[in-house]
C-alpha cells in the first residue's frame, strides 16, 4: 500500500492519479454476485432492450467503487475516508474505458482533524462525464 | 404509455412510515475478497478491511414497496456515504433502513418517484460504522 501524503504538502488543484477501468460483462456478473444487485439490466440484454435501454449498463454502485478507489489508492495506509458522494448523470456500457480521476478542492482542519476535499469524475471513451462525486479524506500531518 | 400514473399522498405516507426490519450481516473474509475482485481493486488494504462501498451488499433486497407497483423500472441516482469506525473481517454489521424522502417528479419518460433510502450501519459493539443515503428513481 502506498505511503500517505502529508496533509501539509497537499495543495488545492492537486490531481489524484487517475484509474482507468474497462468492465467486461463478466465483471458485471461478478459484481452482481458480490454485491447482491441482481437487477437484470446488468446481465440480461433482452431485458435491458425491452425496457428501452440501448443494451447492458454498468452498475452505478460499481462506478461508485471505482471513484472510491481513486481516493483510497492516493490516501495510502494512514489516510481515512470520511465521506464519499456520487451522482450518476448518465449510463455506461460494458467494454468501454472509464477514466476515473480526482482533484483536491479544499485543504482544512476541523475538530483537530486534517482534512482534504476532492472532486471526482468518471469520463467514458466518448468524453461524457457520466458520474461525478466528492470525497473527504483525513490525512496525517507533519509533527510540530 | 401510462403518463397519468401517480403516487397518492396515502401511499407516500405509508412508505415514509414503513417499519423495515434491520439487516444483519457477518463480514466474511471470502466475501470481502470477492467484492474487492468484483470492483477490480487489488489493494492489500482489502484483506482485513472492507472496501468503502462493501456495505452496499447488505441492501441486496430493497425494502418492499408495493405502493410503487405502477413504477416498475428503476434507476440508481447516486449515493452519499459517511464513515465512522472501519468495517473489518469478523465484524457483524447491522443496517437500519428507512425511506428518508419520497417525491414524485416528471422525468423524460413520464412521472417518476424519487426515493431517498437511508441506512445506518453499526457493528457488534454498537459503534457507528457508516451511513448511506441512496437515491433511487422509480418510473
Amino acid at each position: 500500500m502506498a505511503e500517505s501524503p502529508f496533509w501539509d504538502d497537499v495543495e488545492v488543484g492537486l490531481e489524484l492519479p487517475a484509474v482507468v477501468k474497462r468492465p467486461s460483462t463478466r465483471q458485471l456478473v461478478k459484481y452482481a454476485g458480490a454485491s447482491g444487485d441482481f437487477y437484470e439490466v446488468h446481465y440480461d440484454k433482452e431485458f435491458a432492450v425491452d425496457i428501452g435501454l440501448p443494451g447492458l449498463i454498468v452498475h452505478g454502485a460499481l462506478k461508485n467503487a471505482y471513484l472510491a478507489q481513486v481516493v483510497t489508492d492516493w490516501m495510502g495506509a494512514d489516510g481515512v475516508l470520511r465521506k464519499l458522494s456520487v451522482r450518476y448523470r448518465g449510463t455506461d456500457v460494458p467494454n468501454d474505458d472509464l477514466t476515473c480521476s480526482g482533484r483536491v478542492t479544499k485543504v482544512y482542519e476541523q475538530g483537530g482533524a486534517h482534512l482534504v476535499d476532492c472532486a471526482l469524475t468518471l469520463i467514458n471513451s466518448q468524453g461524457e462525464q457520466t458520474t461525478t462525486g466528492t470525497a473527504t479524506v483525513q490525512l496525517p500531518a507533519r509533527a510540530g | 404509455m401510462t403518463q397519468d400514473k401517480s403516487l397518492s399522498p396515502e401511499a407516500r405516507r405509508a412508505l415514509m412510515e414503513r417499519d423495515i426490519p434491520p439487516a444483519v450481516m457477518p463480514v466474511e473474509r471470502g466475501h470481502v475478497r470477492r467484492f474487492a475482485e468484483a470492483i477490480g481493486d487489488g489493494s492489500e488494504r482489502w484483506t482485513d478491511t472492507a472496501p468503502p462501498t462493501f456495505l452496499r451488499a447488505m441492501l441486496s433486497e430493497l425494502p418492499s414497496a408495493p405502493e410503487l407497483e405502477a413504477f416498475p423500472q428503476m434507476l440508481d441516482g447516486g449515493s452519499d456515504w459517511e464513515y465512522g469506525a472501519p468495517v473489518t473481517v469478523g465484524d457483524t454489521i447491522t443496517g437500519v433502513t428507512r425511506f428518508a424522502s419520497v417525491n414524485q417528479r416528471n422525468i423524460g419518460v413520464g412521472p417518476a418517484v424519487f426515493l431517498q433510502i437511508e441506512t445506518r450501519y453499526t457493528n457488534q459493539q454498537g459503534e457507528w460504522v457508516a451511513t448511506q443515503k441512496n437515491t433511487l428513481i422509480r418510473y
